[in-house]
């Protein structure tokens, strides 16, 4: 039996990092996703670990990148305007094949912005964020048991690709207080670790870079990273709900998912053909559900706690396949289940 | 017959990509001499910083890991947290540690982490081709300072090893040079003990080179070594600014 806990967010996040084996964190303080390093702070010296408050958001995504050389599960976590700073960073450590997890319990911006749910981060999180042509695995949660069981899946894809995976949630994923069943970890699969350094005794010195000037010798290393972002396909992740019979899908991720679900239930009691389709990787995005969908409903709506980001991929995926409308309500509010029922009510009738 | 000098174990044998006159052979050649005298070679990794030091990882025989621009201390910071039985040491020019990660370098010293920091002073930024550093002297003409540094629009150089003397964390700070034998020698200590800072968990260990840019001050190497003696040390005066084991004597 799972051990079952009442806690927020945050905390749920923070314990699916131990469980998953991270045993250093570094992070600096920042609204709404501040009980992960107070949790870290508590709880890592009690399993051996280091917990670290770093001077910046930037200092401590580069500790980070340190401490992942040497193969050790490593963490941090932030919130929008702390992620961007963190953003280099992530550039360096995919750059030289570095593992490592950050979480961003996203605000909204831009620039200071507010506290306040948003999922406005979700080009930064998608398209890489920083400089280069590169990409991070992003898992979304929607609910507290997510935040737990995403967090350890994120270690183990970071490990597999020996790359940096995001964990988007938002103010509300962070902060809702609910049950979460906590796993046993299973025990760490042993990756290849020919690349960790840990000084060279007994063997070749190592070398971990993303500087390539020799000619041609940065083309070589920038096409073997997209094959390795190709073979990242296979860790598609999406929640189907009543698409079966659906005459409209509802394409949602992380929180607004969630709230869009009740929305679902409210239209299916009026007799409407609703679905919803919730993509929980968002890199690698679940193209392929949603074509499979296009064969059977030819009108999809995107609803996103922005001003229309995700949507972009949706259309990406769909091309002209299907009808997509967009729903957004931009950071400083969050949309009411009526609110959604009533626009997907309305959408529908603009559609037939 | 007795072989008396020979490369340090801890060097790759490939030539050095440094321009004639550069000091950052002879620096590379202390690093790697110490970390052979305390046997360090297989226990060290190596932290490269942007600039022209990021090719350590071609001459040093270790691990080596690349840190983004001045975010080399923070870097082996994690590196030596998650490993702390490894001697860790950082390679970083005056653009690298004085400028862009003035912040990551203040906060390493401070937390008194337990590494080791070279820093290559040669009041310029090197690699990309010779633009003013936070080290540029008073008057020093530079790419982006033609007319000479004026210390009322630019304000004056920054001297790391005082500031860093400041810092609790901080167990042994010093200046050294290498433009003739006998300061040579006095650097060699200096690493020396900077290491043993390390080795004995005392705290950051930090050696500040006063470094010659022929190059970059488009000056021959005879006369850019002169340089270092002649104008460098009279602003950056060398000596040891802390010692925690002698702080600790008195």
């Amino acid at each position: 039996m799972a051990n079952r806990k009442l806690v927020n967010g945050n905390e749920a996040i923070a314990m699916g990092a131990i469980d998953a084996g991270c045993r250093l964190y570094f992070g600096y303080p920042i609204t709404p996703q501040n009980q992960i390093p107070e949790y870290m702070a508590a709880h890592l010296p009690k399993v051996g670990g280091v917990f670290l408050q770093a001077e910046s958001e930037i200092a401590s995504i580069n500790m980070v990148m340190g401490a992942a050389a040497t193969g050790v599960r490593v963490m941090t976590s932030s919130s929008s305007p702390g992620i961007s700073l963190k953003q280099e960073g992530i550039s360096y450590m995919a750059g030289s094949e570095i593992p490592g997890v950050i979480v961003n319990m996203s605000r909204s911006g831009p620039g200071l912005g507010g506290i306040d749910p948003s999922q406005g981060d979700y080009f930064q999180a998608t398209r890489g964020g920083g400089h280069g042509d590169y990409r991070t695995l992003v898992l979304a949660p929607h609910s507290v048991q997510e935040n737990y069981d995403l967090t350890i899946k994120a270690f183990d894809l970071a490990d597999r690709y020996r790359n940096p995976v995001v964990v988007l949630g938002d103010a509300i994923l962070g902060q809702i207080k609910e049950p979460v069943a906590l796993k046993p970890p299973k025990p760490r699969k042993e990756q290849d670790r020919e690349w960790v350094l840990t000084g060279c005794e007994g063997r070749k010195a190592r070398l971990l870079k993303s500087l390539y000037l020799s000619d041609g010798e940065l083309t070589k290393h920038n096409w073997r990273l997209y094959k390795k972002y190709q073979k990242m396909r296979k860790e598609v992740m999406f929640e189907s709900v009543r698409t079966e019979d659906a005459e409209v899908i509802v394409v949602a991720f992380g929180s607004v998912a969630r709230i869009a679900k009740t929305s679902l239930e409210m239209a299916r009691e009026k007799g409407m053909r609703v679905g919803l389709i919730r993509p929980i990787t968002l890199y690698p995005f679940p193209t392929e559900a949603l074509q499979k969908a296009a064969g059977f409903t030819k009108k999809f709506i995107v609803i996103e706690l922005n001003t229309g980001q995700m949507v972009e991929d949706v259309k990406l995926s769909l091309c002209d396949r299907a009808k997509v409308e967009f729903f957004g309500k931009p950071p400083g509010a969050i949309p009411t289940p009526d609110e959604l029922f009533k626009e997907i009510k309305k959408a529908l009738k603009r559609m037939s | 017959m007795k072989q008396v000098f020979k490369r340090p174990t801890s060097l790759i044998d490939v030539p050095f990509h440094f321009c004639p006159g550069c000091h950052h052979g002879i620096i590379h050649r202390l690093v790697a001499e110490a970390i052979d005298r305390y046997d360090l070679r297989e226990k060290t990794i190596g932290v490269a910083s942007v600039g022209c030091s990021v090719f350590m990882y071609d001459y040093f025989d270790t691990d080596v890991l690349e840190a983004p621009h001045g975010r080399a201390a923070a870097v082996a910071t994690g590196v030596k947290r998650a490993r702390p039985r490894n001697f860790v040491f950082t390679y970083q020019g005056d653009g690298d540690l004085a400028a862009i990660g003035t912040a990551e370098i203040m906060h390493a010293a401070n937390r008194g982490e337990r590494i080791t920091v070279v820093f290559v002073n040669n009041t310029t930024y090197g690699m990309t081709g010779g633009q003013m550093a936070p080290t540029t002297m008073p008057g020093q003409t530079t790419t982006t300072s033609p007319y000479g540094r004026s210390t009322e629009d630019a304000g004056y150089p920054i001297k790391m090893s005082e500031i860093m003397a400041q810092l609790g964390g901080v167990a042994y700070a010093a200046r050294v040079s290498v433009h003739d034998p006998k300061h040579l020698m006095k650097a060699k200590k200096a690493l020396n003990r900077a290491f043993e800072c390390q080795l004995n968990r005392e705290g950051l260990g930090f050696v500040e080179f006063l470094s010659a840019c022929p190059t970059n001050w488009k000056m021959s190497p005879l006369k850019a070594n002169r340089h270092v003696a002649d104008v460098m040390v009279p602003c950056f005066p060398l000596g040891v600014f802390k010692d925690a084991a002698s702080t600790e004597k008195d």
